[in-house]
């Protein structure tokens, strides 16, 4: 394991940024810290990089207890949402920085700043300042000038948060690529869900300071450990008292399974290849969601009398819904 | 500060416009330059011959490089703390912070007559709190060197401060974290991270400062005892030549500390980058 938690607590005056959190990231994984705004994931990811300090547990680092070690020697490299460009130094100067700081020979650090640009693709823009770059290539720059200094873990806090929806999923896609070349232990602060199954291999999904659940993408979307985390990762509706992805409900029309319930079909609404199907079952309004094809076979109208049940081949988790908290 | 409004405005037409700045540049005009073109016009009357009789007079030579040299070491003084305190007020938690942030203000409020009593009161030679001690030891601060760089150092305190703190807090903290992590200690982030990139604040400070300081006049007056030739500086030059009536002689002191100030804004300007301005 490359990053050991132990036990993390932080408060910031009455507010539990953490609460004894406890979790393992393993070596050259690409991982991300995953849960709804203010829910303590960027708190744990600044204690990692040593920028806060835990009030009590253990933060190790590659077997080396980093607890209450300063910042400049965890080796560790760290991006900010915000990009923290250093405005008065070029685009070169930013990646040479950490590498200037350790005193390396002048050749040695041209070498790996050329060879650094050309990785993030920003050869031709060597000489110029970061005002005079975008967004997406200022945050390629401060990965560059993360990943110069060789750090151990490389961390990212919501690092694609503050730019536009095209040049994100293209950054996103990108890391993807880049960490697959680099292999360093990463780890990635998001509140996107989309982009936390889509980009990472492990999740540790954090709500109001506490870990819910650790897994592989596909673990956390077919079994969630609890309402939460099925609700935070993708679309859910309620059949019953159980808790379902709309994509998991089948309609029927003339079934005798004992396990679906009859209701009249409300609204059907049409997006791109998906069709959605509000059902009224009982008081309840049951969301389906359907393929196009699915639907035309299904010859569905507006106050059709249809069944609704799960979908055999899933295993849907049980769960009160309302006793999960806001999402 | 300036650079930050520059990009705000626009262009505006319009009488009510056109009104307005006339307004202004009439207002300014009599308030700013007509006075102080009219001391450069009262000390060029004669030619150069009042500047010339002044610089050969030893005692007033000394006077102008007593001012020089107490304005620079009051700067240095100023810029040192008045950055190590900005950055101790924008980035750690003090207690007391509340208290300690008017406190800082208080130099420019109170006048300078008083900063100069209070100064006597506490390192005064025979009376003072330290005073006594500090003579017996052989430092004398009142009616000396000491106490007048004191009493500037004091007037001139807020200054730096007042430029470089919201400097820092626009700057934000996120680029010394990203230099911390990537291995540089305090002090090289310092030097490489925030002094460069505060350096127009402290700049503005400095120029700020010592315009002030060769300028101060109430504090030194009641500290330095104004002795010609040991602890007479420009101001009271000045001060001491109008009451003897040698208005060329005064007239000229007061040109030639505008002088300074005047330099001191252009080569400012001069050297500002060009995004800035």
């Amino acid at each position: 394991m490359s990053i050991e938690i132990t036990g993390v607590s932080k408060r910031f005056g009455d507010f539990v940024a953490l609460d004894d959190v406890s979790v393992s990231i393993p070596s050259g994984g690409l991982t991300a810290l995953l849960g709804p705004s203010g829910g303590g994931k960027s708190t744990l990811l600044r204690i990692i990089a040593g920028l806060e300090t835990a009030d009590t547990g253990r933060v190790e680092i590659e077997g080396v207890d980093a607890t209450r070690l300063s910042p400049q020697k965890r080796n560790v490299g760290f991006v900010f949402q915000h990009y923290a460009a250093f405005k008065h130094l070029s685009v070169a100067r930013n990646v040479a920085f950490g590498l200037e700081i350790r005193k390396k020979p002048k050749e040695e650090i041209r070498a790996r700043v050329d060879e650094l640009l050309k990785l993030v693709h920003l050869s031709q823009f060597a000489d110029r300042l970061p005002a005079q770059l975008s967004g997406g290539q200022r945050q390629r720059m401060a990965l560059a000038r993360a990943l110069a200094v060789q750090p151990s873990v490389l961390l990212l806090d919501e690092p694609f948060g503050a730019l536009d929806a095209k040049v994100r999923k293209e950054l996103r896609d990108w890391l993807r690529r880049l960490h697959d070349e680099v292999h360093v232990t990463t780890v990635f602060v998001t509140h996107d869900q989309e982009e936390a199954l889509e980009v990472a291999d492990e999740i540790v999904v954090i709500n109001e300071g506490r870990v819910e659940q650790v897994g592989s993408p596909d673990e956390l979307y077919d079994q969630p450990a609890n309402d939460f985390v099925m609700r935070f990762l993708g679309p859910v509706t309620e059949l019953g008292d159980r808790l379902v992805r709309p994509h998991d409900l089948q309609l029927l029309t003339d079934s005798t399974d004992p396990g679906a319930v009859s209701g009249r079909v409300k609204r059907i609404t049409r997006i791109g290849f998906e069709i959605r199907v509000e059902v009224a079952v009982g008081e309840q309004d049951v969301t389906v969601t359907l393929t196009r094809n699915e639907f035309l076979a299904l010859d569905l109208r507006v106050g059709s009398e249809v069944q609704v049940r799960v979908a055999p081949e899933v295993g849907a988790v049980q769960g009160r819904p309302e006793a999960v908290g806001a999402v | 500060m300036a650079e930050l409004s520059h990009h705000r405005t626009r262009a505006r037409r319009g009488p009510i416009a056109y009104l307005i700045r006339l307004l202004v540049i009439v207002y300014l005009f009599f308030l700013v330059a007509w006075p102080v073109y009219l001391v450069a016009k009262n000390t060029f009357a004669d030619g150069v011959d009042s500047l010339t009789g002044l610089l050969e007079d030893p005692d007033i030579v000394h006077a102008l490089g007593l001012t020089v040299q107490v304005a620079l070491i009051a700067v240095v003084i100023n810029t040192v703390f008045g950055v190590g305190i900005s950055i101790l007020l924008v980035r750690y938690a003090l207690p007391g912070k509340r208290w300690l942030s008017p406190l800082l203000d208080l130099p420019l409020s109170v006048s300078p007559i008083v900063v100069g009593l209070s100064l006597i009161l506490v390192y005064g030679g025979r009376t003072g709190w330290f005073g006594p001690a500090l003579e017996d030891a052989g430092f004398q601060i009142i009616y000396a060197t000491p106490g007048i760089v004191l009493a500037t150092v004091f007037v001139a305190l807020p200054l730096v401060i007042r430029e470089v703190v919201p400097v820092l807090e626009e700057v934000g903290e996120e680029q010394e974290q990203a230099a911390r992590s990537l291995g540089a200690n305090a002090l090289q982030t310092f030097w490489r991270i925030t002094l460069p990139s505060i350096k127009w604040g402290v700049i503005y400070g400095v120029v700020l400062s010592l315009a002030r300081s060769l300028g101060e006049f109430g504090a030194v007056k009641v500290v330095s005892g104004n002795v010609l030739g040991d602890t007479r500086t420009a101001t009271l030059v000045v001060e001491e030549k109008y009451l003897n009536f040698d208005k060329p002689g005064a007239y000229a002191t007061a040109f030639l500390l505008a002088l300074v100030a005047v330099a001191c804004i252009i080569v400012v300007s001069a050297l500002r980058p060009k995004e800035d301005r």
